[in-house]
C-alpha cells in the first residue's frame, strides 16, 4: 500500500501533465491567442449577396485578423443581407471603410476584408458601413467572361 | 423478566424469499450479557435470522426490536446508528484486502470517531492484543492463515465495544486448535465489553461449551431450546440427531426418491 | 416454427433486461452523486482513485498516442502529397486527433485498463462479503467505495484524452517533419489556422468527459451489480469493456453530429 505522499506525488504530476497537454492543444495547435477575452464593438453591414460566407468567419483588414462575423440576417424591407460584425476595440476604422466579402485562397472560406477610408470620424458600435462589395459568384464571373469572350470576337466579313 | 434485560426480541417473525417461506414464526429473546447460539443444519434459515436482526432484510411479518427498538421499522439513518453499536464477524473475516491488519482494525474507529492518530493507534493495538496478534499489525490479509484472519475480523467486529456481538458460522473451517482459541475468545470478549452475543453455527461441540442458551431451527421454525446442560440431556430426535451427529433420523439421509425396489423392477428384463 | 418463437422471445427477454438494466444504471448514477459529498470531503480516497485510474493508465496512453500520431502522419502524408497539399499534414493530424481521435482511442484504452480494473476490484470485494461487511460497519459501501472510483475515472479522462491528442500532434510532426522532411513552419501554420479552439479543442474536452462519465459508470455498475462469484466477476469484466466501448462510439456519433454540423 503505497504512502499517501507518494500517491499525492504521482497524482500532482499526473494533473500537471494533463493540464499542461491541455494548454499545449489550446495554444501551439489552436488558435486560442485569436480573439478570445478581446473587447468588441460591433457594426453592421449590408450586402447585396454574401455569397457563401458563415457565421464566425474572420474579419481581416490588410490581411490581419480584426473581428469575427456575428450574425447574418435577411431585412424583408430592402431585400439585401445584414452582417452584424464584431470588431475589436483596438482597432478603429473610419466611417467610410469598405467592407468587401473575398475569398481566402482560390477555394476558401469566405471572409469580409476592411478597407479604411479617409474619414476624420470613426465608427462606433451600432453604426453602419455604408459602402460594401458583395462576394463574387462564380457562375455570374463565368457569364460575364464568355459574354466578354463574344463581345471581343470581330464580326465575320 | 423485565424488558430492559431483553437486547434481542424476535416475535412471530416470518422471512421469505419470492415464493420460499425460509422462516415461519420465530420466537426468540437475548438476554444483556448472554451469549446465545442458533444451530440447524444448512439452509435452515439461522443466516437469515443475523440478517433480520443486523436490518439487512426486513421481515415479511413479525417484530424484530433490538434495545426495545423495531429494527424493521428504521430508516437509513437510525439503522446506521444502531450498527455502530453492533459488531458482526462475516464466515470468512471479509477483512478489506487492500489494508494492512492494522488499518482493517482502525477502520470503524476512523470512519465513526474523531479520536486522535495516537489514541487510534492505542486502542487497535489493544484489540489486537486482546485476540493475540499485536505482532501481525503490519501484516496483509493475503499473508494470513484462516484462523488468524477470522481474529484480526473478530478484534475489528469489537473495535467500538459493541453492545451486540454477531457471528456468522465463526468454527468454520478452522484447525482444532484456532477452534478452541475461537470459542474462548468470544467468551472472554463478551464477559469483558458486557455485551450480548448471538452465534450461527453447526458446530456442536464447541459450542455446547461456551453458550448461555441454544435455540434449534429447522424448517424455518424454533423446534427445541434450552441451556447446553438440557441440550446435552435432551430425548427430541432432531436435537439428539444433531447433538450426537447421527446419520439418520428427523433429518432424513435419502434425498426424497421412488423406492429403490420400483427401479430394479421397471430396469430388469 | 418452435424454434423462431423462442429466438424471439429469448430477444425480447433480452431487450427487457437491457432496459432495465438500464433503468438501474440512472437509479446508480443518481445515489452515486448523491452519496459524493465524502469523495470531495475526504479528497484523498479521490486522489487514490485518479492514482490507479489515471497515473497508472499514462503509460499505455502516451505510447499510443505517439503511435496513432506517427501512422496518422504517414498515412496523412501519403495521400497528400498526391495533390501536392502536403503543408496540410499538421492540419490533418491536428483535426483528425483533437476532435476524434484523442477522445474516442484514449476512451477505449481506458475502459479496457482502468475500468476493467475497477470492476474486478468492486466484484471481488463484492464476491468476498468485503461491501457487506462494510454496510454492516455503518459505513455507506457506496460513498466509501463506488463514488470515490466513479469521480477518479471523470476527473483522469479528459486529462489523458488531452495527453493523448498532444502525443499524437507530436508524433504527427516527429514523422512529417523530422522523418520525412514537410516545412516546420508551414505544418505549425497551417494547423494553428485551422485548429479553432472553440470548435476543436474544447469539443474535444467535452467528448473526453462525457467518456470519462460513461466508462466509470458501467465499470462501477458492473462490479456492484455482477453476480459473486468468481466467475460472475469475470463476466462483468468482459461487459465493462464491451459496454464502454459500445457507449463511447455511440456517443461519440450523437456528440459529433450536434458539434460539427454544418462546419
Amino acid at each position: 500500500m503505497m504512502s499517501r505522499t507518494t500517491l499525492d506525488l504521482w497524482v500532482g504530476v499526473f494533473v500537471a501533465l494533463g493540464c499542461a497537454a491541455l494548454i499545449f492543444l489550446a495554444m501551439k495547435v489552436g488558435n486560442f491567442t485569436g480573439l478570445n477575452g478581446a473587447q468588441l464593438y460591433s457594426v453592421e453591414a449590408p450586402f447585396d449577396n454574401i455569397g457563401g460566407l458563415k457565421v464566425r468567419a474572420p474579419v481581416k483588414s490588410a490581411g490581419v485578423l480584426v473581428g469575427r462575423v456575428a450574425d447574418i440576417r435577411f431585412d424583408a424591407e430592402t431585400y439585401r443581407a445584414v452582417v452584424r460584425l464584431d470588431l475589436d476595440t483596438r482597432y478603429a476604422f473610419p466611417r467610410d471603410t469598405i467592407a468587401t466579402i473575398l475569398t481566402s485562397g482560390l477555394l476558401g472560406e469566405q471572409y469580409v476584408g476592411l478597407e479604411p477610408g479617409a474619414d476624420v470620424d470613426e465608427l462606433k458600435q451600432g453604426d453602419r458601413i455604408q459602402i460594401t462589395q458583395s462576394a463574387v459568384v462564380l457562375e455570374k464571373l463565368i457569364g460575364q467572361f464568355m459574354f466578354n469572350k463574344a463581345a471581343e470576337t470581330p464580326v465575320q466579313q | 423478566m423485565s424488558a430492559e434485560a431483553l437486547l434481542v426480541r424476535m416475535r412471530d417473525v416470518r422471512f421469505a424469499y419470492g415464493e420460499r417461506e425460509v422462516l415461519r414464526g420465530i420466537d426468540l429473546t437475548v438476554r444483556r450479557g448472554q451469549v446465545v447460539a442458533i444451530m440447524g443444519g444448512s439452509g435452515c434459515g439461522k443466516t437469515t435470522l443475523l440478517r433480520l436482526i443486523g436490518g439487512q432484510i426486513r421481515a415479511s411479518s413479525g417484530r424484530v426490536e433490538v434495545d426495545g427498538r423495531d429494527v424493521g421499522e428504521m430508516g437509513a439513518d437510525a439503522l446506521y446508528a444502531m450498527r455502530r453499536r453492533m459488531g458482526m464477524l462475516f464466515q470468512f473475516g471479509a477483512l478489506f484486502t487492500d489494508m494492512s491488519v492494522f488499518d482493517n482494525v482502525a477502520f470503524p474507529l476512523r470512519e465513526h470517531t474523531d479520536l486522535p492518530a495516537s489514541l487510534v493507534r492505542d486502542l487497535v493495538l489493544m484489540k489486537l492484543q486482546a485476540v493475540g496478534l499485536r505482532g501481525a499489525a503490519t501484516l496483509m490479509p493475503a499473508e494470513l492463515s484462516g484462523g488468524m484472519a477470522r481474529r484480526v475480523a473478530l478484534a475489528r467486529a469489537v473495535a467500538l465495544d459493541p453492545m451486540l456481538v454477531l457471528y456468522d458460522e465463526p468454527f468454520a473451517g478452522l484447525d482444532p486448535i484456532s477452534l478452541g482459541i475461537i470459542g474462548q475468545l468470544i467468551r472472554r470478549l463478551n464477559d469483558a465489553l458486557g455485551a450480548s452475543t448471538i452465534m450461527v453455527t453447526h458446530d456442536v461441540h464447541e459450542s455446547l461449551e461456551i453458550v448461555d442458551y441454544v435455540y434449534f431451527v429447522s424448517e424455518g421454525r424454533i423446534v427445541a431450546q434450552g441451556t447446553p446442560d438440557e441440550i446435552r440431556a435432551s430425548s427430541d430426535p432432531f436435537v439428539h440427531q444433531f447433538v450426537h451427529a447421527e446419520a439418520d433420523g428427523p433429518v432424513p439421509f435419502h434425498y426424497p426418491a421412488a423406492p429403490m425396489a420400483s427401479l430394479l423392477e421397471g430396469g430388469g428384463a | 416454427m418452435n424454434g423462431v418463437t423462442r429466438v424471439l422471445r429469448q430477444l425480447g427477454a433480452m431487450t427487457i433486461n437491457g432496459v432495465w438494466r438500464l433503468g438501474f444504471a440512472t437509479r446508480f448514477l443518481l445515489m452515486i452523486l448523491w452519496y459524493s459529498g465524502q469523495s470531495f470531503r475526504r479528497l484523498h480516497l479521490t486522489i487514490r482513485e485518479i492514482y490507479f485510474s489515471g497515473v497508472l493508465s499514462l503509460l499505455i496512453i502516451l505510447v499510443s498516442g505517439l503511435f496513432v500520431g506517427l501512422v496518422l502522419g504517414l498515412q496523412g502524408y501519403e495521400t497528400l502529397q498526391r495533390y501536392g497539399s502536403s503543408d496540410a499534414l499538421g492540419v490533418l493530424v491536428a483535426l483528425s486527433l483533437v476532435r476524434e481521435l484523442g477522445p474516442v482511442v484514449a476512451g477505449l484504452l481506458f475502459a479496457s485498463r482502468a475500468g476493467s480494473a475497477v470492476t474486478a476490484e468492486i466484484g471481488l470485494m463484492k464476491t468476498t462479503e468485503q461491501l457487506k461487511a462494510m454496510d454492516m460497519m455503518a459505513v455507506n459501501p457506496i460513498a466509501r467505495v463506488v463514488a470515490p472510483r466513479f469521480w477518479g475515472g471523470v476527473l483522469s479522462m479528459p486529462l489523458l484524452a488531452a495527453m493523448f491528442s498532444a502525443m499524437g500532434v507530436f508524433g504527427g510532426w516527429l514523422i512529417g517533419v523530422v522523418f520525412i522532411g514537410v516545412d516546420d513552419g508551414a505544418f505549425w501554420s497551417q494547423m494553428q489556422a485551422a485548429v479553432d479552439f472553440r470548435n476543436d479543442v474544447l469539443n474535444g474536452v467535452i467528448k473526453s468527459v462525457v467518456f470519462g462519465v460513461a466508462v466509470s459508470l458501467i465499470a462501477v455498475f458492473e462490479g456492484y451489480d455482477c453476480v459473486p462469484t468468481a466467475e460472475g466477476v469475470s463476466r462483468a469484466i468482459t461487459r465493462t469493456v464491451v459496454s464502454s466501448a459500445l457507449a463511447i462510439l455511440a456517443l461519440d456519433f450523437v456528440l459529433t453530429s450536434f458539434m460539427f454540423r454544418g462546419q
